[in-house]
């Protein structure tokens, strides 16, 4: 999985160590990580755990591939969580067939609806609006990212609140909620497989294959890395940067509806502080804040390194307040190694 | 009598530069003093060190008949050494009173004493003729009153050398006068001047001594009254031009490629030191390569950038090839064949995060692109193993870090990424700034060949030598406009100095 922005050699063609250990630092913190809960505790490693691991990761996972793109191009977006609750009741509603019958319950209910395949259209489309609206203040009204997602992370939040008019919608149609709780296939050794899982690592691929072969992803990686020299090299700056907030609120939008699929039940505070989970992941993963460099497999392991912590925590009995001062911290600590090995580019 | 300021023997290194070398001042109480020398003569090297913004590595300062140590910027204003630096050292949003006395207010207990204050700054202001309310705020004044609370300031605090960093860069002729005047007034209370300009009429007007710099080195100090612009012009350029030409090539001038009408770019008409090109109009042909010279602040690069689409222009005309083009942004710029490598290699070309294969293909991708917009990786290789041999680019692989490369290679990838869209101009802005000797004459051999292959070539270069020795025509820019125009066998450091500086057309 060489990338095009971090590889191991030197001015002569040596190796450099330091480049080797920051593309492979995550897996090995990784491997290293799942080392030790396995050896505090062996049903860890039990295939029912891993998969359950990777089940309670993927909407993170499909939020934190929207995300690489965004900080990709040096962005940052606090929105998602709000954004994942909007879409997610607005696919709710949807599959109750309206706001006015959001809360009806029972056998007829269903038949009012009208299915998960609109039901999933409309949150996408909501959460692709949301995302394009906010790439509109950004490069057209020159509102930095932080500030505008800031604001977004609010309004959103607000508009999920009026939507829910103060209660959650829940139970939906086996259709509908497959998508959450369903399991695709069955794998030899591993067992059943989740359909949020197979989403996940469908649009991974994807992704990848979006930001390592396309001249789209190129043009990313350039108005991420300079955007004065992206400009000055012809690219379509304004385009690019407005692009990667689109998809971000697309993958948000797709996570609202999978995770109310999830929870058969979309509510208002749904999604909250998902933000903070889905930065820590990219950013773990390799992705520089500072933009220009990162990659979707760096991305995936450091979903998977998030997910393991909370899951070997739990396991082991630790309490969730000091599981939020680890992430809090490993968050400080990727960042400082990102600004560590800037300088380092600096200098070269 | 011996002088206010002596200074000797002063060397300075930075990190691949040696900015002076055994330099020495000599300032005398009450005069006016011109420190003069080309683009990187180590000037502001030697004002930072007066200012105690740098250390030097050796020598020694003596102020007032006492040996000195500058080491900060509070040792100068101890002693007396207030700098004014171009871009000027003031709190935008407190008034002119509060910025004469910043950090030296008048208390009465923990209390400022406003009433003393703006009493004591009205004083110090109307000293130099500056009459208007010190509770005025220096963002509403214009540069050149702010430059006079700048004066005001040394005043207040009893400086004995003021040193001005081109102090009339961006004053009108007024005002100009204006300054000359409080100049003569500082000199006839005992307070020495130092002042940096590019204009030599103003030393010789204003002037008492003048001391040149070169190379870091000092050429020699003079009495202004013993001496001619002429022999101002030859101390700062007089060194022996060693490459000149295109080493027995030929150029053969082509068609008209590009032709620039009355391009006019005034710039942020609120930033005092914006850079501003007036009313410049130029051709460019075929298989020539253009220079462009001029001193830094001249317009040359705001130039560049305008007919280039990266900033936006007042008025004017492009025309590529005898058709008028519209252009907007750097992609109209490149739709229509031109390219440009701008000055800052690292801020403005380079994608210092990404490898050498995605910073040289970055512009060139639409052409390598197929179906579903992916980028035909094989092409792309062979379109940069391509221009590593073409170019002799000396790198391990495609797939290393850029900015592992040295400063010639890394220009080279620049110019291969332009060289990959075939343009019909290229602009090339101080084509060897920061790379060594021999990558210099290899940039410059491959400009030649650019040329020979039918490209107009626009040199920008604030080296004369280079700017002499690539050129076939010299285009010179003083304060955004043209001056003057020379062909190759007329151009000499001394005329180019004298267009560099002077309104009039030199011949």
């Amino acid at each position: 999985m060489a990338s095009a922005t971090q590889t191991g050699e030197t001015r002569n063609g040596g190796i450099d160590l330091f480049g080797l250990l920051a593309t492979y630092a995550p897996l090995i913190f990784l491997l290293v990580l799942m080392g030790i809960f396995a050896w505090l505790e062996p049903r860890f490693l039990l295939p029912l755990n891993l998969v359950n691991v990777m089940r309670q990761v993927s909407i993170y996972g499909l939020l934190a591939l929207g995300m690489t793109f965004v900080i990709l191009t040096a962005g940052i977006d606090l929105s998602i969580g709000a954004i994942v609750a909007f879409a997610g009741l607005a696919a709710a509603a949807v599959a109750k067939g309206g706001l006015e019958n959001r809360f009806a319950a029972g056998a007829d209910a269903s038949a009012l609806g009208y299915g998960w395949p609109l039901a999933m259209l409309v949150a996408i489309l909501f959460g692709t609006f949301a995302g394009a609206l906010q790439g509109f203040a950004i490069t057209r009204l020159k509102v930095p990212p932080f500030v505008v997602t800031l604001g977004g992370m609010s309004a959103f939040r607000g508009a999920a609140l009026l939507m829910a008019g103060g209660g959650p919608i829940s139970g939906f149609d086996p259709g509908y909620t497959w998508w959450g709780q369903g399991y695709l296939f069955t794998l030899p050794l591993i067992g059943r497989i989740p359909v949020p899982v197979v989403v996940f690592l469908l649009f991974a691929v994807l992704a990848h294959i979006v930001l390592s072969y396309t001249r789209y992803g190129r043009h990313v990686y350039g108005v991420g890395g300079n955007p004065e020299a992206a400009r000055l090299s012809g690219l379509n700056v304004r385009g690019i940067t407005m692009s990667v907030y689109v998809i971000m609120g697309f993958m948000a939008g797709l996570s609202g509806f999978i995770l109310s699929a999830r929870l058969n039940s979309a509510e208002a505070v749904a999604g909250m502080g998902y933000e903070l989970i889905v930065i820590a992941s990219v950013v773990i993963g390799g992705t520089s804040l500072f933009g220009g460099i990162g990659t979707i497999f760096g991305t995936v392991i450091g979903t998977i390194l998030i997910g393991v912590l909370q899951n070997g925590l739990v396991l082991n009995n630790v309490s969730p307040y000091v599981q939020q001062i680890i992430i809090g911290l490993i968050i400080v600590l990727a960042v400082a190694f990102d600004t560590f090995a800037k300088s380092r580019r600096r200098r070269a | 009598m011996t002088p206010l300021l002596q200074v000797q023997d002063i060397s300075k290194g930075f990190p691949g530069v040696q900015a002076l070398t055994g330099v020495a001042l000599e300032v005398r109480a009450g005069e006016c003093h011109a420190l003069l020398g080309e683009n990187g003569a180590g000037k502001s090297t030697l004002l930072k060190i007066l200012a105690g913004a740098h250390r030097p590595d050796t020598g020694t300062i003596t102020f007032d008949g006492r040996p000195v140590e500058i080491a900060r910027p509070a040792d100068a204003q101890a002693l007396g050494i207030v700098t004014i630096y171009q871009e000027f050292n003031l709190l935008p949003n407190l008034t002119i009173a509060e910025n004469v006395f910043v950090g030296r207010e008048p208390t009465r207990g923990p209390f400022v004493d406003w009433r003393k204050l703006n009493q004591q700054a009205r004083e110090v202001t109307r000293r130099i003729g500056l009459d208007m309310d010190p509770r005025r705020l220096v963002k509403d004044l214009s540069v050149a009153e702010q430059q006079m609370v700048e004066i005001a300031k040394a005043l207040s605090m009893e400086a004995k050398l003021v040193i001005m960093d081109e102090p009339t860069a961006a004053l009108s002729e007024t005002e100009v006068e204006r300054l000359f005047r409080i100049i003569a007034d500082l000199k006839a209370h005992g307070i020495a001047v130092v002042f940096v300009t590019h204009r030599l009429d103003e030393v010789m007007r204003a002037c008492d001594r003048v001391t040149v710099l070169r190379d870091g080195k000092l050429v020699g100090s003079a009495e202004v009254k013993d001496i001619r612009v002429d022999d101002i012009i030859r101390m700062m350029v007089g060194r022996e031009v060693e490459l000149h030409g295109r080493g027995g090539r030929v150029a053969h001038r082509g068609a008209t490629v590009l032709e620039v009408q009355g391009l006019t770019r005034m710039g942020d008409a609120n930033d005092p030191h914006a850079v501003r090109v007036r009313d410049v109009s130029l051709t460019a042909h075929a298989g020539e390569i253009l220079g462009i010279g001029g001193l830094i602040g001249a317009g040359r690069t705001e130039l560049a950038r305008a007919i280039f689409g990266a900033d936006p222009i007042d008025s004017g005309k492009v025309l590529v090839e005898g058709q008028e083009v519209a252009i907007a942004t750097p992609q109209d710029a490149i739709r229509h064949g031109i390219g440009l490598v701008p000055e800052d290699r690292k801020q403005q070309a380079l994608f210092l995060s990404l490898a050498i294969r995605p910073n040289l293909s970055m512009a060139a991708l639409d052409g390598l692109t197929e179906r579903l917009g992916f980028v035909s990786g094989s092409r792309e290789r062979a379109l940069v193993e391509r221009y590593r041999q073409k170019l002799s680019i000396r790198m391990a692989s495609q797939e290393q870090p850029v900015g592992n490369l040295s400063g010639g290679n890394q220009q080279k990838v620049v110019l291969a990424r332009w060289l990959a869209l075939n343009p019909k101009v290229l602009i090339v802005d101080e084509p060897t700034r920061g790379i060594d000797i021999a990558a210099k004459n290899e940039v410059h051999h491959l400009l030649f060949e650019l040329a020979e292959a039918g490209i107009a070539v626009i040199v920008i270069s604030s080296e004369m030598p280079e700017l002499l020795r690539l050129a076939d025509r010299i285009v010179t820019m003083r304060e955004g406009r043209v001056t003057g125009e020379l062909m190759r066998d007329q151009a000499t450091e001394e005329s180019l100095m004298h267009l560099f500086t002077h309104n009039q057309t030199a011949a």
